[in-house]
């Protein structure tokens, strides 16, 4: 049976029906294996032994491992999914697994380590740190590995008792999507032999025959305890083949431990693993086939146990040079892995006197596609080449650029082995377009219902809000064997008009190839819409050009902004890759496939867009002359400093991949606040202010995701020069009698989420539809709204003292030091970081957990940490996941040593400086912006004075003398690391009792690697992982944490009650202790409106879903108690809320009668919960209480 | 004492209907409402919109931020099936009349022709006993005449009969031009019975925020002057069941809708108010009155106060005037 599916989901397919037991935790690329599996036990569905595995989430892939070895000991055939940092915290239980011989495959796409940088992309960092633990290791190189060598790897490692990883490449194998065969259920159950699965339960923890296992030994054994494996590692490979060759009886698809492919005779042999190897491998044939080349590939299969006999095999005799290509880096090692065991296998093997070869070959290693860098048929060809040099380029590097250690090999870009008879398409497509969706129904449509091979792979924008996708696909009639990028389609759509004006993308289309927009012009108009470079090349390459314009058509059907199935409908017309007629009748049939069971009313729809598609479907006659006198936008504005337009600005562009190692920091330091410099450009709609009817309350900033929305109050004598069209008008606080005041909307940045015009209270008396802000298309507003913007920049900020923070009409006009950031249209945690940016971002330093808020904080190409007029800003790291508290808790104790360091040096030199400064500074409260303003002063004073005295004290003391400035630090992360992973981390240094403040931006599921549950997740939502709704109430942390007494505790909603939320920003940082935020985020993964977020925010907290409260263990001290409630009563019912949003009624569409079950203990819940909280806070404290004693 | 009644051809054991209402929307509610005493039950509305809105809700949610980025590609899991609202109702049907032994009304509102009236045959084949048919909309449109509108009822009632075998009721509003011409047509047209009225949810305006907002408000017995009027009318003149409904709070109200020609009274604001076994005092007092009156059965009581047998059926046409008009002397 064929079927079309990607790496991941072969890896599930084959996990799901061989275990009994599955341990997950979602980490990129690997969550959707774990995802598909929660999927399917959910359903009901079965293993081959026809039962349904149990499938667990738990707090950590260290807590996974655990359970997973602990499931193994005690019998239960059982398996895990990880990759990257996952992977390093399952070490630690590997090495007791592979120590105890204990049968299990650990699935991994393989991803880079984070070091320098995150990346969620694929190479083999991640499973070469991991080869110390014993597990034998398998590399499977293409969908259809992933599921064979998979199976072979859970049966080999039953019989050979060492557990396997199982790796393929994350991004490149787990999310490509190809057509392969599937292993039927039948020929696992011969795989699986009964007695093996016997003797694994028989080995099992059991009190009816007891042993013990994990003993602590000293030196006198252990070690020759450890020797007894080694037969058992010696036997593996033997086992492992033979395993393979059973499979190629049932299947026909033969594997080696080590395979070769090439020339019989080659000369010139690259060894490599995983996906490079099919690219090597289709270059080699094509090589050997066009030009006789002598040049062949080795394969590696099973990598651990490292077989040399297998390896040494596999190789022809006739080598002379051999280049081994490791995905990983080892700095500092005579060269990566995989080099240096070919590098050790020709050495044993020569040194044993064998005479298989002439001579020793020379052997080079390099390195390739580092965090999903593209490995291509060009590059294959240069390492060839290298090869054939008398002296190779060894400890090389292939496919950059490297100008600095010169280890760069050259390839020629345009070297291509793309066959004629395959179709390549590509697709630039906005995310909320649906574009991807319709083109993984293509591959599907082709691969399952025709003769043809299909591959499709998606390239993801690095932003979450409008972003752009590009799809790129392949048929034909051979299996699809490419895992690289398309360089030359043949047909390419721009699925969004916008598009061809923004990026370079003709270059990739062949000459005669058909070019299809998406675009609401006609003839002449379409043709002048064109940039310079775009006409150009359609003149140059004689391109064929359509047009549809798909949005008036997907309106006419009721299909907003998707015009995902017209586009499809197009790229079948034009592509002829099936008759017209029959691919119609095709895309229909997965229409009702697809979104059937999603109702009759989305079938409808779709259907009818089909049938208007091909009407509106029409041939430009291309002019024979260029009109344009525009290009493509610049990526950057040319005001954006050096380093922005000759690095940021180039990966902005999509030029990244040709950057060379020059240009890059040294130790992963890049600058801040510089996506104010990526004009994004993607509201359809942004706010228009109105000042006559404004009330300045400030909310429109406030609750502002993007920092889009400004505010200013400034002396009239400012507006000399101001354009015509800024609005501004009196300032109505008695505070700023006198002066002006100005909302502005940076137009180029607003992400059009339309949240300011919710929170907006001013309506119109007369008309009251009319709000002081309304929307208002973007396109006809944007010059005008750019000359006033800057001119808005350029109005001086206030001086922050004069600012009354604790009134938010009043603190929002402190400038947020946190802009345009990549979040969601709408986010609902970006609020929360900008206004923490606002109130102490010129002395702030932030822990950043992994997640949502490390990727819209510190994703390339630009970061949104900026800078005040003073220069100084939030300063930012992220280290992991799991560690951020510590890892905040560690900035806490340096800053604390410094400032004691500089406090014992000021007081030497008290003398010199001036007693009374330095008891000032030594002695300055500062809680509040003017003392620390004021101390401000004075520690410049000193520096002042410092230049004056030449002790080594004082330049010792010059240097950190900004530590006697209070810095607040902050560490920030999501439910996933505060509540789950970073829970024990976040719990241990609350209890240390530093003045650390942790702000937890709860979405109430791991938002970032796409909605799996946590413990935050509330009873009854859906989310992954808990596809049958989450069985469980949130967990209370906020109660948990309050126990310590002496923890600041606050839980905030700024949709309900900003003025709150403020109040506990303030009160958590001036609390000199540790303090705790937990903030209701909602998120674009509880499937609400996200133009209308903030009703969501007052309906949990009215229904009690949501308390609102602080604990502040200074009230405590003063004989007070320390809880205030300052929510109501609940109001409304929860059912009401869990009504309102999707991720809740999704249960009640699957199970209507749980749904109701969990809604009914909700209810009372919340009651229950309230009232415990109110009791609490009702009770007296007096003088014994020990709250607030740090 | 014969409590018993028909209604749309159904014989129920009293004139005691729970109409639509928050009471009716489970299997639970609905066997409350049957120990109660309750003879039939109505079940909530259906919507036409909700039927197509839900769909578009769940796709809209359930694909809004998908594959923008890598590593949050979609933010729900694919469920096996989706139930919505409109299976989840038939499933209650189907419960319903597996639990139950009283009759199951389902209702259906809306007001356009489409593919939605296929719903109705879904209904029956779950084993309604009854349809009741929920038609209005407020025409905001200028140009949209009266005409229009009564052809557009006329052609739903007719195109859900013509769907479907079990008998058909049809709530209206009084607000048409000839109430009892439209009413005429609407029974030519197929309907079975005609249940008056429905009682539209009014919005209010919220005077802090300067919004309209949705407003409901439970009934009161003065809301049930009006069916009260229409029902005696168009009791004789028409050959179809009654159902009153729209503040019936009391036993008073029961006897009062009987007599002028309901065959049944239909409660929810006065149960959403009391309880439902508030059913059980309404029973025990209409006995007593039927005792006190000397009615040994309910369908002696139907329709003798109809504008065809009343003593003084002149006030049911001139109400507004009546007091001047008879107290004007020569």
């Amino acid at each position: 049976m064929y079927a079309v599916m990607d790496g991941n989901e072969a890896a599930a397919y084959v996990a799901f029906r061989v275990n009994e037991v599955i341990a997950i935790y979602p980490i990129t690329p690997s969550s959707n294996m774990g995802e598909w599996c929660d999927e399917w036990a959910a359903k009901g569905y079965k293993n081959i032994w026809g039962i349904t595995p149990t499938v667990v989430e738990m707090q950590s892939e260290a807590g996974a491992a655990g359970t997973v070895h602990g499931a193994l000991q005690a019998g239960a055939l059982t398996t895990t999914f990880t990759a990257a940092q996952g992977l390093l915290l399952k070490i630690p239980n590997m090495f007791k697994i592979a120590g105890e011989l204990t049968p299990t495959v650990f699935n991994i796409s393989a991803r880079a380590l984070a070091t320098h940088a995150l990346s969620i992309f694929g190479d083999h960092s991640d499973v070469m740190a991991a080869r110390m633990t014993g597990f034998g290791m398998m590399a499977s190189s293409s969908v259809q590995e992933v599921m064979d060598l998979e199976l072979i790897a859970y049966a080999s490692s039953l019989e050979s008792r060492i557990p396997m990883i199982q790796f393929f490449d994350g991004f490149r194998t787990s999310h490509e999507e190809n057509k392969i065969v599937v292993v039927p259920d039948d020929v696992m159950r011969e795989m699986m032999p009964d007695e093996l699965i016997k003797a694994h339960r028989l080995r099992a923890l059991n009190p009816e025959r007891p042993v013990i296992r994990g003993t602590a030994q000293n030196p006198d054994v252990f070690f020759q305890n450890r020797e007894t494996v080694n037969r058992f590692y010696a036997a593996c490979p033997e086992i492992v083949q033979k395993t393979m060759d059973k499979f190629a009886t049932f299947t026909g698809r033969q594997y080696h431990l080590f395979d070769y492919f090439g020339h019989p005779e080659a000369e010139r042999v690259i060894v490599i693993m995983a996906s490079g190897g099919e690219t090597a491998e289709e270059t080699v044939k094509y090589l050997v086939k066009n030009y006789d080349e002598r040049v062949g590939v080795i394969r590696v299969r099973l990598y651990r146990p490292f077989s040399i006999k297998h390896f040494i095999d596999a190789i022809p005799s006739s080598v002379k040079a051999i280049a081994v290509l490791d995905r990983t880096k080892e700095p500092g090692a005579p060269g990566e892995p995989l080099y240096l065991d070919v590098v050790d296998a020709f050495y044993e093997y020569f040194s044993n006197g064998n005479t298989k070869f002439a001579q020793f070959p020379k052997i080079v290693g390099g390195r390739y596609g580092l965090a999903s860098k593209e490995f291509t048929p060009a590059m294959v060809k240069a390492v060839f080449d290298n090869l054939k040099l008398d002296k190779p380029k060894n400890h090389f590097t292939i496919g950059i650029i490297d100008d600095v250690t010169f280890t760069s090999l050259e390839y020629d870009p345009n070297f291509s082995i793309e066959p004629e008879n395959v179709v390549r398409a590509m697709f630039y497509g906005l995310a909320a377009d649906g574009t991807v969706g319709a083109n993984k129904n293509s591959v599907k449509i082709i691969g399952e219902n025709t003769d043809l091979y299909a591959q499709g792979y998606y390239v993801y924008d690095s932003r979450k809000a409008g972003t752009l996708t590009v799809s790129h696909l392949r048929f034909g009639p051979e299996p699809i064997r490419a895992p690289y990028l398309i360089s030359k389609a043949n047909f390419l759509a721009c699925h969004q008009t916008v598009f061809i004006e923004k990026y370079h993308m003709l270059h990739n289309l062949v000459p005669e190839g058909t070019f299809l927009i998406n675009a609401p012009f006609e003839g002449e108009e379409l043709w002048n819409f064109f940039p310079l470079s775009v006409q150009k090349q359609i003149l140059d390459k004689n391109l064929k050009v359509y047009y549809v314009d798909a949005q008036k058509v997907a309106e006419e059907s009721g299909m907003g902004r998707r015009i995902n199935t017209i586009m499809q409908v197009c790229f079948f017309a034009l592509s002829g890759i099936l008759p017209r007629e029959q691919a119609i009748e095709a895309i229909k049939e997965s229409i009702v496939r697809t979104y059937g069971k999603k109702g009759d009313e989305i079938v409808r729809m779709n259907i009818q867009a089909v049938e208007s598609t091909l009407e509106n479907l029409k041939e430009l006659y291309v002019p024979q002359k260029i009109t344009a006198t525009r290009d493509v936008w610049p990526p950057v504005p040319d005001n954006a400093p050096e380093f922005v337009k000759k690095v940021e600005g180039e990966i902005i562009a999509g030029r990244g991949d040709y950057l060379p190692v020059s240009v890059f920091p040294v130790d992963g330091t890049w600058p801040t606040a510089t996506t104010q410099y990526e004009k994004r450009n993607i509201a359809l709609e942004i706010p228009v202010w109105d000042e006559k009817i404004c009330i300045q309350c400030g909310k429109c900033a406030f609750v502002c995701p993007h920092a889009t929305i400004r505010i200013k109050v400034f002396d009239p004598k400012y507006l000399e020069n101001a354009p015509s069209t800024f609005k501004y008008t009196d300032a109505r606080d008695k505070e700023f009698a006198g002066m002006k005041y100005s909302i502005q909307v940076a137009p180029e940045d607003c992400t059009g989420c339309a949240v300011c015009v919710e929170v907006c209270p001013a309506r119109d008396k007369t008309n009251p539809k009319h709000k002081a802000l309304d929307m208002y298309p973007q396109l006809p507003l944007r010059e005008q709204e750019k000359i006033n913007w800057d001119f808005f920049l350029s109005l001086p900020d206030i001086d922050r003292r004069r600012i009354k923070v604790t009134n938010i009409r009043q603190q929002q006009i402190q400038r947020p030091l946190f802009e345009f950031s990549g979040a969601c249209t709408g986010c609902g945690e970006t609020p929360y970081v900008k206004l923490l940016s606002q109130l102490f971002g010129d002395r702030l330093l932030i822990a950043n957990a992994t997640g949502c808020s490390s990727i819209y904080g510190g994703n390339l190409p630009t970061t949104p940490f900026a800078v005040d007029e003073n220069g100084r800003g939030p300063t930012w790291s992220n280290s992991l996941f799991e560690d951020n508290a510590e890892f905040g808790f560690g900035f806490r104790l340096a800053i604390d040593k410094q400032k004691e360091i500089a406090v014992n040096l000021l007081k030497g030199l008290a003398s010199q400086v001036g007693e009374v400064l330095v008891e000032e500074i030594i002695n300055a409260r500062q809680k509040t912006e003017p003392e620390i303003y004021e101390q401000r002063e004075r520690v410049a004073a000193l520096i002042e004075k410092l230049k004056e005295i030449d002790t080594p004290e004082a330049k010792k003391l010059s240097t950190i003398a900004d530590y006697l400035v209070k810095k607040s630090v902050w560490v920030v992360g999501g439910d996933g690391w505060a509540y789950d992973i970073g829970y024990g981390g976040l719990d241990h240094v609350v209890a240390m009792g530093k003045d650390v403040n942790l702000l937890v931006l709860d979405t109430e599921v791991y938002s970032n690697t796409g909605g799996q549950s946590s413990k935050a997740t509330p009873l009854g939502a859906v989310a992954k992982f808990a596809a049958n709704g989450k069985p469980a109430f949130k967990k209370d942390l906020g109660w948990m944490v309050m126990s310590y007494k002496n923890v600041y505790v606050a839980t905030v909603a700024f949709g309900a009650k900003d003025e709150h939320t403020l109040k506990a920003f303030l009160e958590a940082e001036a609390y000199e202790g540790p303090s705790v935020i937990i903030a209701y985020s909602h998120c674009i993964a509880h499937g609400i409106d996200m133009t209308q977020p903030l009703k969501q925010h007052k309906l949990a907290v009215d229904s009690g879903q949501w308390i609102l409260y602080r604990y502040n263990p200074e009230l405590a001290a003063e004989g007070k108690n320390p809880l205030i409630i300052d929510s109501k009563e609940p109001n409304v019912d929860v059912a009401q809320y869990m009504d309102s949003e999707i991720r809740f009624r999704m249960l009640a569409h699957s199970n209507y009668e749980l749904a109701n079950y969990l809604k009914e203990m909700e209810r009372k819940y919340v009651v229950e919960r309230y009232k415990l909280y109110k009791h609490l806070s009702e009770m007296s404290y007096d003088e014994f209480s020990i709250a607030g004693k740090k | 004492m014969d409590l018993k009644t028909k209604y749309l051809g159904l014989t129920l054991k009293s004139p005691l209907v729970a109409s639509a209402s928050p009471l009716t929307e489970d299997l639970k509610g609905i066997q409350k409402l049957e120990d109660a005493g309750a003879s039939a039950v109505v079940l909530p509305s259906i919507f036409e919109e909700q039927i197509r809105a839900e769909q578009l809700n769940l796709f809209y949610h359930t694909t809004q931020g998908t594959y923008a980025y890598a590593e949050s590609l979609t933010y729900f899991p694919e469920m096996k099936e989706y139930r919505f609202a409109s299976e989840q109702y038939l499933e209650l049907i189907r419960k319903a009349k597996e639990k139950v032994n009283i009759p199951i009304i389902a209702s259906l509102n809306g007001a356009t022709l489409g593919g939605w009236i296929e719903f109705a045959k879904k209904i029956e084949q779950a084993g309604a006993d009854a349809l009741e048919m929920n038609i209005y909309f407020i025409p905001t449109d200028l140009d949209l005449s009266g005409n229009d509108i009564e052809n557009t009822y006329i052609e739903i009632v007719k195109s859900v009969k013509s769907n479907v075998n079990i008998p058909i009721a049809v709530k209206l509003s009084p607000f048409f031009s000839n109430f009892a011409n439209m009413a005429k047509r609407i029974v030519e047209a197929g309907a079975n019975a005609l249940v008056l009225f429905n009682r539209f949810y009014q919005p209010d305006v919220d005077l802090e925020n300067l919004e309209v907002k949705p407003s409901i408000t439970l009934s009161t017995s003065h809301a049930n002057r009006l069916p009260m009027r229409w029902i005696a009318i168009l009791k004789h003149k028409l050959n179809c069941d009654f159902a009153a409904t729209s503040g019936i709070h009391t036993s008073d109200d029961v006897v009062k809708m009987l007599l002028v020609g309901a065959n049944v009274t239909m409660l929810c604001s006065a149960l959403l108010k009391n309880g439902v076994f508030y059913l059980l005092q309404l029973e025990r007092e209409l006995i007593e009155w039927m005792v006190e009156h000397e009615y040994s059965s309910v369908q002696e009581m139907i329709g003798v106060m109809s504008r065809e047998k009343a003593s003084n059926p002149n006030v049911y046409e001139r109400a507004q005037y009546v007091r001047a008009i008879t107290s004007y002397k020569f």
